[in-house]
């Protein structure tokens, strides 16, 4: 009887095509809009992730997130430094400002200071350049980003120049960083030409990236941290997913994005429901007949379910290609960097679907294992 | 099985519909019987309770009231899923509308009841395929219905209701779709290929060109059976 319920689906191409469009579309948003949501909240700890070479970040006790901070002293660097297991700590600098281009073309740029001796804090893809050349005064590396936005159209090249907030710095390296939040071009400089090119304030220190020493975990030298200096310490990890916490509790982007998704599935499942509805009213003669002949309830609600999985796998099949086609033809978009269909938001998004046409077939099984068989005697 | 034993057998049979004042008595203490080997035909005007005799006889609706045997068992006290397992191997269906599956084609149409037995598809298709040809249809057993004429879909419904070879076949106005040709045709044919000593069959129409095909005829009114004829079928 699979057969006849594959055929009895296929036969009607309209309502078959209609079905699947429903189940592709809301697959489409779902997984689109989730992997969307999911890759911004990843871009707000970007230049967490950025950072290789040190796995703990120290700030001060009141920080909630990467994009709010208040400056640390040189002491609580020297303290950081102090403390039992810590192998080594360094300054970093964060901060915002503005850069120039040589054709007037300005925009807001994220700086970051690096520590003078040991560059610390570098992304560890250098797409031209070298990362010695920083120690050159006036110095900066740029990602690529902020180089295709200040020299469009240009082939990549080491030694231009910007005006960035009244300094002359020349570019000495191009570099590949992740995607931050605000789509901003990130600067790398030392932490020193960072502080000058910046600020005017008495403490400019953003964070003490430590090392902590080779057989002590990351979390009992944040703990000493913390218990030494009163600061605050937290591993890479820990600080990424507070930095996403924070945008997902004080930040409407959830809630919008749940809305698109909240849609999708309430569409998907309505418009299904009732393309299905009204597939299994048209079909209810041929039902009662199957019910006349001999065939039992179970086996028509199998049936049902079955043309219900079918539609609902092949619609999911076409809209997660769908969404896998958008992010892979948008992969080279500098704009897009970061968004990405996950395994996890595809097998979600399964779920949803199998959600989907579970509840749009309910009501078409109810309809037909009420239906009363003789109702095939009435012409 | 010896000629003129009861494959059905009625008795003070009632069926209402609905409950209490309001409740509509179709059928009103109904004796009537079927016998093997014969083609008994049910006729009277509208509304007189004829389909749904058949309905009940088919165990498709449960009595209200009264004795019903058919093929020896009390159908109407069979439990559902028994109920529809005894309809799937005794009974076989012909409806007025012919009720095939529009995207299946004629000899898949003809071989749904073997599927619903669990046959593998192929051994019920040429299966079907063959009844078909046994029934003059066999080059359209390729053909969905919506290629076929009137005529060619109540072969194809007969097919169907015989593929599994029913011990008691059922007919809803099986001509009121056709035209008096056509009618006259197919009647032959169920005559034919559906009449057999161990098989009883049970036609409801109020077609009066075709009451020839008859070996009884029982005349219904008002939710009774007023009388029976009885005739010789000459083919």
């Amino acid at each position: 009887m699979n057969f006849v319920a594959w055929q009895m689906l296929t036969g009607d191409r309209a309502k078959y095509l209609g079905l699947i469009f429903a189940i592709a579309f809301s697959t489409f948003l779902m997984s689109h809009q989730v992997s969307i949501f999911c890759g911004l909240m990843n871009r707000t700890r970007s230049q967490i992730q950025d950072v290789r070479d040190a796995s703990i970040w120290v700030m001060d006790a009141k920080t909630q997130y990467l994009d709010e901070v208040k400056a640390l002293t040189d002491q609580d660097l020297y303290r950081v430094r102090g403390v039992e297991g810590v192998d080594w700590a360094v300054p970093l600098f964060k901060g915002t400002s503005r850069a120039k281009g040589a054709d007037g073309k300005f925009r807001g740029v994220i700086l970051m200071g690096l520590d003078d001796s040991t560059l610390v804090g570098a992304p560890r893809k250098v797409l031209l350049g070298d990362w010695a050349e920083l120690r050159a005064p006036e110095s900066i590396a740029i990602d690529l980003t902020g180089y295709r936005f200040f020299f469009p159209n240009q082939a990549l090249e080491l030694g231009r120049t910007l005006d960035l907030n009244d300094h002359q710095v020349k570019v000495v390296a191009i570099v590949d960083s992740s995607a931050p939040f605000v789509n901003l071009p990130v600067f790398y400089t030392r932490y020193t030409q960072a502080v000058t090119f910046v600020g005017r304030e008495r403490n400019q220190m953003s964070f003490v990236l430590v090392k902590g020493r080779d057989g002590l975990a990351d979390a009992e030298v944040c703990r000493r941290i913390v218990a030494a200096t009163g600061l605050k310490a937290e591993t890479s990890h820990d600080f990424g997913w507070q930095t996403i916490w924070y945008y997902i509790q004080n930040t409407g982007i959830p809630i919008n994005f749940g809305i698109t998704v909240a849609i999708a599935l309430i569409v998907g499942t309505v418009v299904a429901g009732q393309t299905f509805y009204l597939f299994t009213v048209e079909n209810l003669k041929q039902f009662g007949a199957l019910k006349a002949i001999g065939v039992t309830n179970w086996r028509i609600v199998g049936m049902i379910l079955m043309q219900a999985l079918i539609v609902g796998a092949v619609g999911f099949g076409l809209g997660i290609s769908m969404t896998a086609l958008f992010f892979d033809a948008t992969k080279a978009n500098l704009d897009l960097r970061g968004f990405r269909l996950l395994p996890e938001i595809m097998w979600g998004t399964g779920l949803a679907v199998l959600l989907i046409v579970i509840l749009a077939s309910v009501v078409s099984v109810r309809r037909v294992v009420v239906l009363e068989p003789a109702v095939v005697f009435r012409g | 099985m010896a000629m003129n034993e009861r494959a059905v057998i009625c008795e003070g049979l009632h069926k209402n519909f609905g409950t209490g004042e309001s409740a509509v008595k179709v059928l009103r203490g109904v004796d009537f019987e079927v016998n093997y080997g014969e083609m008994t035909f049910l006729v009277g005007p509208s509304g007189c309770g004829k389909t749904t005799l058949l309905s009940v006889v088919a165990g498709l609706l449960d009595p209200t009231g009264g004795e019903l045997s058919v093929l020896g068992k009390p159908i109407a006290k069979l439990g559902s899923r028994q109920a529809v397992l005894f309809r799937r191997e005794n009974l076989g269906f012909v409806f007025q509308q012919f009720n095939l599956l529009p995207s299946l084609t004629a000899a898949e149409n003809a071989s749904v009841p073997l599927l619903a037995a669990g046959w593998p598809r192929k051994r019920a298709v040429e299966k079907a395929v063959a009844l078909l040809e046994d029934l003059g249809l066999g080059e359209r057993a390729q053909a969905k219905p919506n290629q076929l004429s009137g005529g060619q879909q109540q072969r194809v419904a007969f097919a169907r209701a015989l593929i599994h070879e029913p011990r008691l076949l059922v007919c809803d106005e099986p001509t009121s779709a056709l035209d008096a040709e056509t009618g006259h045709h197919v009647m032959e044919l169920l005559r034919k290929s559906a009449v057999r000593p161990d098989r009883a069959v049970l036609v409801v129409t109020h077609d009066s060109r075709i009451y020839n095909f008859a070996d009884r005829i029982a005349h219904m009114n008002d939710g009774l059976i007023t009388r029976v004829e009885e005739q010789k079928y000459a083919a």
